[in-house]
């Protein structure tokens, strides 16, 4: 496969990084954990849901005295934020809060979070790291179609560009033939989406007559929603650039969290200010080193709405090997799902991304799917709809069969689960521009 | 020689098969004959049009999921025998057939079945010395023209 790799980022010298804190030796990064930490605690005490759990376990902030005290901190779950509904977390006075953001709220009340002008000038810097690691320059046009709004991907980005100097075009989400227009008018290198939007533009583009290699896009950053490698490599074969993943979740700040680096050996977490547990989502203990587990995250420096460890309900592993750039930090490997996505079918934890990963091996299929889940009898029943490629149908009847066992097959191997494939026909299942609608799920729980 | 067959793939919904054929309909595309493959997750419909051409630009354009696909369309006598003796001949002749479907009018004495060969032209080469059983590969022209004087 040949992607166009931009020179950007291959120029960026091997010592080269927006804020030298992003290279400190471990030690000393340590002992910057240590008294962050400690402060974070003191501000915490300001939140009655905090200082209550605090005292209950005698924790004071001169008990902590380095960064792994954490583990006696109490978790903060999205629950704890919705009981605590609108700004039960907030550990500033009002006046001192320069911007709210929210979560999206698909499951029930949204959640706020709040920013000084403080954080709100971190965050930028957080966003100016990886945006930096990538190969932007204050010369370059960003275009940044996320979503403008309480949701923190569209502003969180749209600073850091600022505060690295470049141009932002703030197209945000959705009309999608116009944002083509203005990716070929305005001739932005740099796109700013999530990943199955960034595939959505491809398409669209086909559509529309318009080659997307003629676009002067030379690389994009994407996250918002879990996504697979092969679909970076369809990323960048379709439009012709080099991508990189971020990570970031309004509880904790937002995009920013982490991001690759021009070697893209994971997500660099910002550990100066954020720390990073991985943890068994059962048990509540560390994983092994290296394993897979759910990310927990602790503010170390955010003032507005400090979060004592975060439970993102995300799944990944954590890689402690030094990277060639020479970033001192943790990196995070890509998140494979979601604790709360997770489905159970027959027994069987299942994670959509799972579906998806098989997918992108099969050729003649669009990484679109739809898995719906019933309950006819005492067993449960999953169906996957996956839109094949108009190139790839055949009148022959075996051959679609061929590519429908092949699909089924490979679910099966990868999940362990055997479920029902359907092929439907391209441009049918429902394309979402933020987070991609993957799971229906009709069982009726008692 | 060759005919040109479109085929279409459909989500096997109630309902799917009628969206082509009022494509059609509303192209004035005449349907000669076709035939329906299907499971329980998808079909595959396959379609003789007298103008294929027309037709193909207007399922596509209304979004469907069409290809072509070159079928010939055999003059086998109607008689018993008559498409066995013509599949026996394709075997011994290594022929190998994906499918097939029988035209839906005859031609005076004669049944025509639409073929699809894995490789029709070496089955266009075979089949010219059939002429004598009465196996023949017929002309586009032949086969619609024919139609119109049933």
């Amino acid at each position: 496969m040949k992607v166009a790799t931009h020179t950007l980022s291959k120029e960026t010298k091997e010592s080269d990084w927006w804020d030298p804190a992003e290279a400190l030796p471990r030690e000393e990064l340590r002992d910057l954990q240590t008294r962050r930490l400690r402060e974070t605690v003191s501000r915490t005490l300001s939140v009655p849901y905090y200082k209550e759990a605090l005292a209950r376990d005698n924790i004071t902030p001169e008990s902590i005295t380095s960064p792994d005290d954490v583990r006696r901190l109490p978790f903060t779950t999205k629950d704890d934020l919705r009981d605590h509904y609108p700004l039960g977390f907030l550990a500033v006075p009002r006046s001192e809060v320069a911007r709210y953001h929210g979560s999206s709220g698909t499951t029930g009340k949204p959640t706020f979070v709040a920013y000084t002008k403080k954080d709100l000038d971190t965050w930028a810097n957080l966003c100016a790291r990886f945006l930096y690691a990538g190969g932007l320059r204050s010369e370059h046009t960003v275009h940044v179609a996320f979503g403008y709004g309480l949701f923190t991907g569209g502003f969180g980005l749209h600073y850091g560009i600022e505060k690295v100097g470049a141009a932002v075009v703030p197209v945000a989400a959705g009309n999608t033939k116009r944002q083509i227009l203005l990716l070929q008018d305005l001739e932005p290198e740099v796109l700013i989406c999530t990943p199955s939007y960034a595939l959505n533009i491809a398409e669209v583009c086909r559509e529309e007559g318009v080659d997307p290699h003629t676009l002067k896009l030379q690389y994009g950053h994407f996250g918002g929603e879990p996504w697979t490698e092969k679909m970076r490599f369809q990323i960048e074969e379709s439009l012709g650039i080099e991508a990189f993943n971020n990570y970031g979740l309004s509880e904790v700040i937002g995009p920013g969290v982490s991001g690759e680096c021009a070697h893209h050996t994971g997500m660099h977490i910002q550990e100066d200010h954020f720390l990073v547990e991985c943890i068994d989502p059962e048990t509540l203990e560390p994983v092994t080193d290296g394993s897979y587990g759910e990310l927990v995250f602790t503010n170390l420096t955010k003032e507005a709405m400090p979060i004592l460890r975060y439970r993102t309900r995300d799944i990944a592993a954590l890689e402690t090997c030094p990277c060639p750039c020479g970033r001192t930090t943790v990196r995070m490997h890509r998140v494979v799902g979601r604790t709360d996505d997770m489905l159970i079918i027959r027994g069987a934890n299942v994670y959509p991304s799972q579906i998806e990963e098989s997918l992108l091996l099969v050729e003649g299929v669009a990484p679109h799917y739809l898995i719906e889940v019933h309950r006819p009898g005492a067993l449960d029943e999953a169906t996957v709809k996956v839109e094949i490629l108009p190139e790839f149908f055949s009148d022959k009847m075996r051959k679609m069969q061929a590519l429908r066992e092949d699909i089924q097959r490979r679910i099966e191997t990868t999940t362990g689960v055997r479920m029902q494939v359907e092929l439907v026909p391209p441009q049918t299942l429902e394309r979402s521009i933020g987070k991609s609608k993957r799971v229906l799920d009709h069982r009726k729980m008692d | 020689m060759k005919l040109t067959q479109l085929s279409l793939f459909l989500e096997n919904k109630p309902g799917h098969v009628k969206i082509p054929c009022q494509v059609l309909a509303e192209a004035g595309v005449n349907i000669c004959t076709l035939s329906l493959a299907d499971t329980a997750q998808f079909g595959i419909l396959h379609l003789i049009v007298e103008d294929w051409e027309k037709g193909y630009a207007a399922l596509k354009n209304a979004g469907c999921v069409v290809n072509t696909t070159d079928v010939l369309a055999l003059v086998v006598p109607d008689r018993p025998g008559g498409l066995a003796d013509l599949l026996d001949h394709c075997d011994t002749c290594g022929l190998n057939i994906e499918y097939m479907y029988a035209f839906t009018r005859r031609r005076k004495q004669d049944a025509i079945m639409i073929i699809c060969f894995e490789d029709p032209d070496k089955a266009i080469e075979v089949l010219k010395d059939r002429k004598m059983d009465g196996v023949d590969v017929m002309r586009c022209t032949d086969l619609f023209g024919d139609l119109e004087g049933l």
